[in-house]
């Protein structure tokens, strides 16, 4: 198309027009006065970030509008690193824009690929070289060294190994065992049924014997939300409604999707709201997912009371908490 | 006081709660009109009861009932106490003015005098959590900031943000910001789960861990900023959009006079 | 000659003296580069880089990678006392103790974020202008690299303070990995030495993050920059400017001098905004705790998009065979992107598959004139503007008054229906902006006079624009689609027959163009 119609000619580079500074000698010691001035400004720059590491105290507080009340320390090292920078910056650029030569300046290309005579005789070279290592014609050797370097490649997934133990049902566990007592977190005090009133929540946690500590692996997979709702608000299976104590319901915290503490809970709405990804769960409905992306609803764990009247839990965790994972039997 | 509280919700103390809670109330109602520093007397009490019943029919009773029994749009307010009253419409949610959103807060309605009077006869209907008197809102004295801060992120942090700020709910609720807001608002919202927030009971979270919870907020809206702007204490979603826009646009900038010629 | 003179000539001299370098090193200091403000981006992406080595190094100094539990003592009362990761105490340290710690911190964050905004931005400039195509096809392939180690990297650093909002990050991390079929919780468990969070992923992400990935960096750079070097800098359209030149300023000293200082610009402008805005300030989100979670978790902008995806899929799971397989974390965390990158990275190649160019291209294209490209780039882009919507849907619910349903709905709907609508808007745009340019060469810019003619009809009176303008805005190559029979030469049917007519269907949109302006058109238009 474009070979038969005749294009519109490159008139080629434009003539050069010369700077101020190029022309004017007062121009041009304006233009180097300018540049002068700028590594001033950083060489000021510097001194204030002396000044401020220095002699402003880390706790000194001032007022700066718009950004409100600004630690005097930090602004002064900042500001004073940024001006002492930037300005070094643009003095120099301004010396290239004003001073250097600007004329423009034409490099020839050459196109990569070699003349014709050049690039086939280095091709026939590799096919000639590739050819006497018999690479096409043993394929005893060539079979061999396939398996060797792929056995090979398992050398590092073996040494990696024992960067940490199998899952074995390790995902699949909680400390939750029957006649646990729920405890606050923090606190570790036991809960009494009557200490909820309808619509209170309490972030709870499995007892633990006196002096141990808890492993941020166990919150991980045992931080339990208790919510008291009126018994006649629930709409539960009878089995799950027997998991209840008197209003009382209890879920993993640890979302079913990606494992954050959904927690978010909606008096009115009596609706759990997970903030990472928005999952909705309906405590009244055993905590089924109305909204956002979990697919199972929070695990329930089954809770009574003990003889003292404190809450415990009746049995453990009957599937496992938190995230799926390829070996969970969710049926 | 503090043990008293603990057995709040036992049956037997319910008649003890009342004249708790009434005391409470005419306290309050005392120091609001500053007048009289005694004990009220009967007589001061049921005439702030009056008032509060005749203020009740003028502002609230369309929708939450002639007798405070709630209605199609509105929930009872018999059992709800008088610290429900005073956060409602101490912190001007109550009226509300838009019914269509959650209520928020706003400068109230009813001065104080007419808060403790509206207060007074909600808590003559039945029952509820009292306003806490100033003496057990000393956080600065009986609050432990630390302490707060966790507490703070195990069950505030998940709806109003890791410093207070608010964030957003379910279908356009949100939970507020809480700066700015009174100790004993902040105290009567955990005892009486005002809207979409749930109860914290007092054994739960004892009265002390509430004043370090009410100490830490306190912290937080007194801390100053330390490194720069705050952008909104909101995490990385301003942060990246001050990098996008000052950060390469001021780049940007400078490249492009970079590439313009001196004249 | 001055002094300065003179010891660099020296200077010169004793380097060649013993390299025997002085042709090379000649040659390459006349170096010519062109000048286009597009061009600085990429130089934006290799000075942070550097910033982020300098600033990285400092924190190395003071920071602990470890997760063993420690009692926080340090100056900020508000955590006083209470226990936490030496990792998260550290970090604390420097922001508190440690003067200047705290600016150096944020220098390292807001160089994180600026390093990504311009990686993007020069992919884009990269993508839209064409400059990709042969012989840079390999270097666009190391660029997808470097964008992809970036991610990794900065959510790595993300992670390692071991505040509430990084453990937060982790945990979604950790959730990714445990949802791959079979291998998954085998993974995690190697990865996190164990249960999650357990002591050993920050001390290991820490020598990936500060060693493994940045000598990764260090190498893919240096192979991208040499291969700028060998193959010259593209350059925009205009007079005097062919694929057989370069026209531009030299290395030394115009060159230096501009790229040197533009390394002081990007330095100051990133510490200029860690003076002025507080970064990441961990210190109020608290030590991190599986219990624990804050309103608002969001990861950093350039992971933004991912998080987005994760929250708008449906809740799809299959569970059979006593196996679960999680395809609402798969889809979205990992199919997706494997296909946008993958698709991304392999571009270049498509692209010359379908218009069967196979030559060498160093003039750039303007946007406009490959329109098909165009909308291609910004259909990815608003798909990418959609989901980084989603990742910070809460922040945009409670600040503009709309509910994180709304927005989640909207934007699962606009993820399909929004990315084709941007293409054929901006295809039209392009066109229009062809047809535009076409009217321009022809009848020359309004000139705003009115002309009253004999018979009294006003006419605006057009001014032709110079010759280089012309030439510009016609230079460019329009190519006519591909003409591949169905059958061979013999009358055979071609092998391969709907890959044949997907090629040519691609082809064909690629064509599409409004004529532009012949030196014969403007004759014709002159005898008018």
């Amino acid at each position: 198309m474009s070979n038969e119609i005749e294009a519109i000619q490159d008139p080629g580079l434009p003539a050069h027009v010369h700077r101020e500074a190029d022309v004017d000698p007062i121009a041009e010691k304006r233009a180097e006065r300018q540049v002068a001035i700028l590594f001033a400004i950083s060489a000021l720059g510097t001194l204030l970030l002396i000044y401020s590491y220095v002699f402003v105290p880390q706790d000194l507080f001032i007022f700066v509008p718009v950004m409100g009340d600004q630690n005097a320390h930090q602004l002064g090292l900042g500001l004073g690193m940024a001006i002492s920078l930037f300005f070094i910056g643009m003095g120099a650029i301004q010396w290239a824009r004003t001073l250097m030569p600007d004329t423009e300046v034409v490099a020839h290309r050459h196109e990569f690929r070699s003349p014709e005579n050049e690039r086939e005789d280095f091709v026939k070279t590799v096919k000639e070289r590739a050819g006497t290592a018999g690479l096409g014609r043993r394929s005893l050797i060539k079979k061999s060294l396939g398996a060797a370097l792929g056995l090979s490649a398992l050398t590092p997934l073996l040494l990696l190994r024992d960067l940490g133990p199998v899952p074995s049902k390790e995902l699949e566990k909680t400390s939750w065992k029957s006649g646990t007592r729920l405890v606050t977190d923090p606190g570790n005090r036991p809960i009494l049924a009557s200490d909820l009133e309808v619509g209170a929540v309490a972030q709870v946690l499995p007892a633990i014997a006196e002096g141990t500590e808890r492993a941020l692996s166990d919150i991980g997979k045992d931080a339990v939300l208790l919510i008291r709702l009126r018994p006649s608000d629930f709409q539960l299976t009878p089995e799950k409604f027997a998991m209840t104590h008197d209003g009382i319901i209890a879920f993993s915290k640890i979302c079913s999707h990606m494992g954050c503490a959904v927690a978010l809970y909606e008096q009115q709405t009596k609706h759990l709201l997970c903030p990472c990804h928005q999952s909705t769960f309906d405590v009244t409905r055993g905590a089924k997912v109305i909204f956002g992306p979990a697919a199972r609803p929070l695990p329930q764990l089954d809770i009574t009371i003990d003889s003292e009247g404190y809450l415990i839990a009746r049995a453990p965790f009957s599937e496992p908490v938190g995230p799926s994972f390829w070996e969970r039997n969710s049926q | 006081m503090k043990r008293l509280s603990r057995y709040r919700r036992h049956k037997a103390a319910a008649p003890l709660l009342l004249v708790i809670a009434l005391l409470a109330i005419g306290t309050t109602f005392s120091v609001a009109s500053a007048t009289v520093k005694q004990s009220p007397t009967t007589f001061a009490r049921s005439a702030a009861i009056d008032e509060g019943k005749q203020l009740f029919l003028k502002g609230c009773s369309s929708c939450h009932g002639l007798n405070a029994e709630g209605g199609a749009i509105a929930p009872s307010l018999i059992g709800v106490g008088a610290a429900s009253v005073d956060f409602q419409v101490g912190t001007g949610r109550m009226p509300m003015a838009d019914m269509s959103t959650q209520a928020m807060r706003k400068a109230p309605v009813y001065n104080a005098e007419q808060t403790s009077a509206l207060a007074a006869y909600v808590a003559s209907l039945a029952p509820g959590p009292a306003i806490p008197e100033d003496s057990v809102l000393n956080y600065e004295r009986d609050g432990n900031t630390a302490e707060g801060g966790e507490l703070f992120r195990n069950n505030c942090a998940m709806c109003h943000n890791f410093a207070g700020q608010g964030g957003a709910l379910t279908q356009g609720k949100y939970a507020p910001t809480l700066m700015g807001v009174e100790p004993k608002h902040i105290y009567e919202a955990l005892i009486t789960g005002p809207q979409s927030m749930p109860v914290f009971s007092d054994k739960t979270i004892t009265p002390a861990e509430k004043l370090s919870i009410i100490k830490w907020i306190k912290a937080a809206e007194k801390e100053p900023n330390l490194g720069g702007a705050s952008l909104g204490r909101v995490g990385p979603v301003t942060e990246g959009l001050l990098g996008w826009i000052l950060g390469l646009g001021l780049l940007i900038g400078v490249a492009v006079w970079l590439a313009t010629k001196a004249r | 000659m001055t002094k300065a003179e003179k010891t660099l000539g020296s200077v010169a001299n004793y380097v060649d003296e013993r390299t025997g370098a002085a042709a090379w090193m000649k040659k390459n200091l006349t170096k010519v580069f062109p000048d286009h403000w597009s061009f600085m981006l990429g130089e934006v992406c290799l000075y942070s880089f550097v910033i982020l080595l300098l600033s990285g190094t400092f924190l190395t100094f003071w920071f602990d990678p470890s997760q063993r539990e420690v009692t926080y003592e340090g100056t900020y009362a508000p955590l006083q006392g209470l226990k936490m990761s030496a990792a998260y105490a550290s970090t604390l340290h420097i922001s508190f103790e440690v003067r200047g710690g705290l600016l150096m911190r944020q220098i390292h964050h807001w160089a994180a974020i600026i390093f990504m905004a311009a990686i993007v931005g020069h992919l884009l400039r990269v993508f839209f202008t064409g400059a990709f195509r042969k012989p840079r096809e390999f270097n666009w392939i190391l660029g997808v690299g470097l964008l992809t180690l970036g991610i990794v990297e900065g959510f790595l650093g993300y992670s390692l303070p071991d505040d509430l909002l990084s453990g937060t990050g982790i945990r979604i991390a950790e959730a990714i990995i445990q949802a791959l079929p079979v291998v998954g919780s085998y993974l995690a468990f190697f990865a996190f030495g164990g249960a999650f969070p357990g002591e050993s992923f920050i001390p290991r992400i820490f020598t990936v993050h500060v060693l493994l990935l940045p000598g990764a960096f260090l190498a893919l750079i240096t192979i991208h920059l040499m291969l700028v070097w060998y193959q010259k800098h593209t350059q925009f359209p205009g007079p005097g400017r062919t694929e057989k030149n370069v026209v531009g300023y030299p290395l030394m000293p115009t060159y230096m001098a501009k790229a040197g200082g533009f390394f002081f610009i990007v330095f100051g402008v990133i510490a200029f905004l860690s003076a002025v805005a507080s970064i990441n300030p961990i210190w109020l989100y608290g030590p991190y705790t599986p219990g624990q979670i804050s309103a608002g978790s969001q990861p950093d902008w350039y992971m933004g998009w991912l998080d987005g995806l994760v929250r708008m899929a449906p809740p799809l799971e299959t569970h059979a065979f006593g196996h679960t397989i999680s395809w609402n974390i798969l889809i979205p965390g990992l199919i997706v992107p494997g296909i946008l990158f993958t698709g991304m990275a392999l571009y270049p190649f498509i692209e010359s598959w379908f218009t069967g160019d196979k030559r060498e291209h160093h003039l750039l294209d303007r946007p406009r004139n490959a329109p098909n490209r165009t909308a291609l780039g910004v259909m990815s882009l608003t798909f990418m503007m959609v989901s980084l919507i989603n990742g910070g849907n809460d922040i945009i619910a409670t600040h503009f008054s709309m509910t994180i349903n709304q927005i989640m709905w909207g934007t699962r709907i606009g993820i399909f229906v929004l990315p084709p609508l941007a293409f054929i808007i901006t295809k039209r745009l392009c066109l229009s902006l062809q047809r535009a340019d076409r009217d321009l060469v022809l009848h020359g810019t309004e000139t705003g006079r009115l002309l009253r003619l004999a018979h009294g009809e006003f006419v605006e009176v057009h001014a032709p624009i110079s010759a280089e303008k012309a030439w510009t805005l016609t230079s460019h190559e329009q190519l006519p689609a591909l003409e591949l029979s169905e059958t061979d030469s013999r009358g055979v049917r071609r092998p391969g027959g709907i890959k044949n007519k997907l090629r040519l269907r691609l082809s064909k949109a690629h064509a599409v163009a409004v004529p532009k302006v012949s030196a014969d058109d403007l004759k014709e238009i002159e005898h008018h």
